[in-house]
């Protein structure tokens, strides 16, 4: 993920709370994801909009955290969900 | 008893009527008649039922779903229970105004079934005329419409040399997914070993193209991969474990661990007709059946893979070891795989045997319009 990069959950994929679990899910065509705190903080910054650096920058004042490590662990997490097709890139 | 945990995924079979007729479909012989599917409100009811057990995936399957003139409704009913909905379909019925419907009820998504990827291969195996043609067409509808898709092929011993052809298919439809599937035999399929039993040098291909087109494609086409069952050394992991993800309500309302489990003699199954899902899936007898590893014999017993398979696929034990307990005889540590190994290969070299196509549920309508 460059920093330029808009990510952008596509046509279904979406965040689900699931309210029999109590834990935020990734609903994507025939698969369903478990998210972490973290990954729900991040994709839930995904609004098809904001570049990765912005999503980063924000991140990173809200939780009080560098920038850097939450870039490095934002990427990994998205490009895995970009490998999948469940997110994509413009 | 195991402690069970919520199910992820629910099957859908909203009918077991469809145009066409492929002989390894998964539907049970003996199929539910259209006069005792479960009817929309019922079905709406047990989506909410669904919902509040914890399932996320709906699957919406047959049969051919679109058969049901309800389907809009049904996706809508599902998608307020809060589900997130697929359709597998064959395409046939599906038109252009009926997609536009699905679209506004709130379809996430459409798995399309490939039979072949000539009008020749496909309405043979299909047995239906013009169902290609049918088909490409309503993969432009869906492309135009933008649902996610996954192109499902179909692959056994008559068409296993599609296989690149199919995965260019999905390419070009826009798919974001091909499910390879080789054919699973259950059903209708075990009739048809000797017609669609790929041989070893097959099977061994189709691993290596999957392995080659996964990594060119990486980014643009996930692969999901359905290997050939008899020529492998390790059960599959048959619904993720019996009664742990999934579980599968017919047209007429009974609600089993998995399609098969009809094949299965001394099981006996509730329907949503009398109790609540809920109930059904922690305390019926089917799921607790084989549910966990508590209920194997050796070799299962004490195999370091008991929970990475769970002994394989019962409905198979049953049908070819006459045990539903038994190991599958995939597994190398089966008594039976020696002999089912040769049995695969006598299949896959019965040169000329004819297709035995799936019988309809009593009548059989046109599709709509």
């Amino acid at each position: 993920m460059q920093e330029g990069e808009i990510p952008t959950l596509p046509r279904g994929v979406r965040l689900h709370w699931d309210r029999v679990r109590e834990t935020w899910v990734l609903l994507a065509p025939e698969r369903a994801i478990t998210l972490d705190q973290v990954g729900h903080a991040i994709l839930s910054e995904v609004d098809g909009h904001r570049s990765f650096g912005e999503i980063t920058a924000g991140l990173a004042a809200k939780y009080n955290a560098p920038q850097e490590q939450i870039a490095k662990d934002s990427a990994g997490f998205l490009g895995a969900l970009r490998e999948r097709r469940f997110l994509e890139v413009s | 008893m195991t402690t069970a945990r919520p199910p992820i995924a629910m099957l859908a079979e909203l009918t077991h009527r469809c145009p066409l007729s492929c002989p390894y479909c998964s539907n049970p012989i003996e199929m539910a008649r259209q006069e005792t599917e479960l009817a929309t409100q019922d079905w709406a009811r047990v989506f909410a039922e669904a919902a509040d057990l914890g399932v996320l995936q709906l699957h919406l399957s047959g049969g051919e779903p679109a058969t049901r003139r309800d389907l809009e409704t049904l996706v809508r009913a599902a998608r307020e229970a809060g589900l997130y909905t697929n359709l597998i379909t064959s395409g046939i019925g599906l038109t252009e105004r009926r997609l536009d419907a699905l679209d506004q009820a709130g379809l996430d998504h459409v798995q399309l079934s490939l039979q072949g990827t000539t009008p020749e291969m496909a309405d043979e195996i299909g047995g239906y005329r013009g169902g290609f043609k049918r088909k490409m067409q309503v993969a432009e509808w869906i492309g135009a419409i933008g649902f996610p898709l996954t192109l499902n092929a179909v692959l056994h011993r008559r068409n296993l040399h599609q296989l690149p052809r199919a995965i260019e298919m999905a390419v070009e439809m826009g798919a974001r997914r091909i499910e390879v599937a080789t054919v699973q035999f259950h059903g209708w399929a075990l009739k048809n070993r000797d017609a669609l039993m790929p041989t070893r040098e097959q099977a061994a291909e189709a691993t290596r193209i999957v392995q080659e087109a996964r990594l060119r494609l990486k980014g643009t086409l996930v692969i999901d991969y359905v290997p050939a069952d008899y020529h492998s050394d390790y059960p599959k992991r048959c619904m993720g474990g019996w009664g742990s993800t999934g579980l599968n309500v017919t047209p007429d309302g009974q609600v089993l661990p998995c399609h098969a489990a009809q094949t299965i003699p001394h099981l006996s199954f509730d329907n949503v007709r009398d109790k609540p899902l809920s109930e059904i899936w922690y305390e019926g007898a089917a799921f607790n059946a084989y549910r966990g590893t508590d209920w194997m014999p050796e070799p299962c017993a004490s195999c370091e893979r008991k929970t990475v398979d769970f002994g394989g696929c019962r409905c198979q034990a049953m049908a070819l070891a006459g045990d539903p307990a038994a190991t599958d005889p995939v597994c190398i540590k089966s008594p039976h795989h020696v002999d089912l190994q040769a049995r695969a290969e006598a299949h896959a070299a019965a040169d000329g045997a004819a297709l035995v196509y799936r019988a309809a549920p009593g009548k059989a309508p046109e599709p709509a319009e």
